[in-house]
């Protein structure tokens, strides 16, 4: 007997066939190089909006795709944009280095830390990153000699891109250099999550106990990409810190861990695009109502929250995906 | 004599404190297959659970191809080649058809090609997700994602419970396809003890974890006495004929 389904019938075609590029991927990408020509005066916030989505790609890996809650991934980000500034004052200001550094520390962290985050799901896993990230931030406080504690960092001195571009007010090497970084990152978390590898934390997110039925150790995996996801966290602080030329207590703040939450819940958890449309809507949100009213800020966001997890489960990108969904079932 | 393909010498396991099998010996030969039958909540779907390794292991040893696999992790003993539908499906809901049988893909001769052969409903639901399929879909998903990962060695755990006459037989058909054309070796928990011995070398009955009665499945199939007085089972005789 033999079978005409007209689709790809061998895996690893298959997964192949899963990543080929939407024209839509593209469209989105040369987007992304517009502000550079639209919004020439707002480079600097285009490069806050590169860094978060940056950020929200590194907790899609484990929230999205692996289901692992975190509110403490600042600790992460934190890690890298210490690192780096902290190198810099020493005298090793060249950003590569800084964000070679950034990305091993924050790295060594997150692998420190999954041995323990793989054992636990559910409500102990979200206590525990969150007391992880508690646990960071009052070390870096404390540490005041090294980190400048709640003065913030001093002296952080990052030297020219490539020896000839420099982060000034403007934002031209900011945003370049963020956007390239992004989409490094993007490039490489894109493929991780169409491999097996990818597939694997797919099924430990539905269900890490049966996991190891199908041949997939679902510790290891689980151990993997929370320290890939935790040098992405790393990648983007560090980022941060350079085009910013400062490093501040923030970068380890809970809020920091929420609001990332946030974004890719807004966005559409598990979706690689989710984390980087909920970074461009939740700062440009944020940059706007706060022009209007700098304290009340989170009321427009908390309701579009709410409309959002009620309303949209997948997040925008799900209910876009719903919506297209329904669109062609109705014309087919 | 061939070395059995799956040994178990004395087994005592069960969850922490508890002890639900005790003194379990069998041997499974290449090409063999074994009935496990028995009332509810004797150990037969712990001793497959045993056998993949998800229990506590007390006492005696559980032997793949001569070598000693007790303390080995359940995902190395897939890759081993022991693959295991559960009695629950436990297909991932949220994942594609196509996605489910893909995650569990190990090299070998069934790939989603030769699945979709064995099952062309699943072929047709390919782009589904896992929660919008019936439960005999399911449950050949469950099934056809086990054999995904090439097993040498397939454990059933009750793969008929609950299903509708006419996917009984759909399913009754492709294991007897897959296990005689491809000759994997199995072992079948079922509550359909009539089919089960139809379809199987071997059977054993367990009694409160341990076992009771071992017989070709062709003679338990006939006596019909020890099926009564063991499961408390009243053959139908004219589905024992048809079946076997």
């Amino acid at each position: 007997m033999s079978i005409s389904t007209g689709a790809v019938t061998d895996p690893h075609l298959y997964l192949q066939a899963q990543s080929r590029w939407h024209p839509l991927e593209f469209a989105f990408w040369a987007a992304s190089i517009l502000p550079f020509f639209i919004f020439p005066n707002h480079l600097v916030l285009a490069s806050q909006i590169a860094i978060t989505a940056l950020f929200a790609l590194s907790l899609d890996l484990i929230l999205g795709y692996a289901g692992i809650v975190s509110l403490g991934h600042a600790a992460f980000f934190g890690l890298g944009a210490y690192t780096t500034g902290i190198l810099s004052k020493y005298g090793w200001g060249d950003p590569f280095v800084g964000l070679l550094a950034g990305s091993v520390v924050a790295g060594l962290a997150g692998y420190a830390s999954s041995f323990i985050i793989a054992r636990f799901r559910h409500l102990t896993l979200i206590m525990i990153t969150l007391g992880l990230g508690f646990l960071v931030h009052e070390a870096a406080n404390q540490a005041s000699w090294l980190t400048g504690g709640s003065d913030g960092l001093q002296g952080v001195r990052i030297g020219p891109l490539l020896g000839r571009f420099t982060f000034d007010l403007y934002g031209y090497a900011a945003y370049t250099y963020s956007l390239i970084v992004l989409f490094i990152v993007f490039l490489v978390v894109r493929r991780l999550i169409n491999s097996p590898f990818g597939l694997s934390l797919r099924g430990i997110r539905e269900n890490p106990v049966r996991m190891p039925a199908v041949g997939a150790p679902s510790h290891a995996h689980i151990r993997k990409i929370y320290t890939i996801s935790a040098v992405i966290a790393g990648i983007a602080g560090a980022v941060l810190a350079q085009t910013s030329g400062t490093v501040s207590l923030g970068v380890l703040d809970f809020q920091r861990s929420a609001d990332v939450l946030v974004i890719l819940i807004l966005g559409g958890a598990g979706r690689l695009y989710g984390g980087l449309i909920g970074a461009l809507i939740f700062i440009v949100a944020r940059d706007q109502f706060s022009g209007i009213n700098p304290q009340l800020w989170y009321f427009p966001i908390g309701v579009l929250l709410v409309a959002v997890v009620m309303f949209l489960p997948g997040g925008i990108l799900g209910g876009l995906a719903r919506l297209t969904s329904t669109l062609r079932s109705r014309w087919s | 004599m061939a070395e059995p393909i799956l040994a178990l010498k004395d087994v005592r396991a069960g969850y922490g404190e508890a002890v639900v099998l005790d003194g379990i010996s069998l041997e499974l030969p290449e090409n063999g297959s074994l009935a496990v039958l028995g009332r509810n909540g004797v150990g037969k779907t712990t001793l497959l659970l045993t056998i993949m390794g998800f229990t506590d292991v007390r006492r005696g040893t559980i032997s793949w191809r001569s070598n000693d696999i007790t303390a080995v992790a359940p995902h190395r003993r897939v890759r081993n080649g022991i693959g295991w539908v559960p009695q629950e499906r436990e297909i991932f809901p949220s994942l594609t058809v196509e996605d489910n049988l893909t995650v569990a893909s190990r090299p070998g001769s069934w790939t989603l090609k030769s699945v979709f052969e064995l099952f062309p409903r699943l072929a047709e639901r390919r782009n589904n997700m896992g929660n919008h399929l019936s439960g005999g879909e399911q449950q050949m998903l469950a099934i056809a994602r086990a054999l995904m990962t090439n097993p040498a060695l397939l454990l059933l755990d009750e793969p008929l419970e609950g299903l509708a006459p006419v996917i009984v037989d759909e399913l009754t058909d492709a294991i007897r396809r897959m296990t005689a054309d491809a000759g994997t070796p199995f072992i079948l928990v079922e509550q359909h003890a009539d089919l089960s011995l139809a379809l199987t070398d071997q059977a054993i009955v367990l009694e409160r974890g341990a076992i009771a009665h071992r017989a070709p499945s062709a003679a338990l199939l006939q006596d019909h006495a020890t099926l009564d007085r063991l499961i408390g089972l009243r053959i139908d005789e004219s589905r024992a004929a048809t079946s076997s």
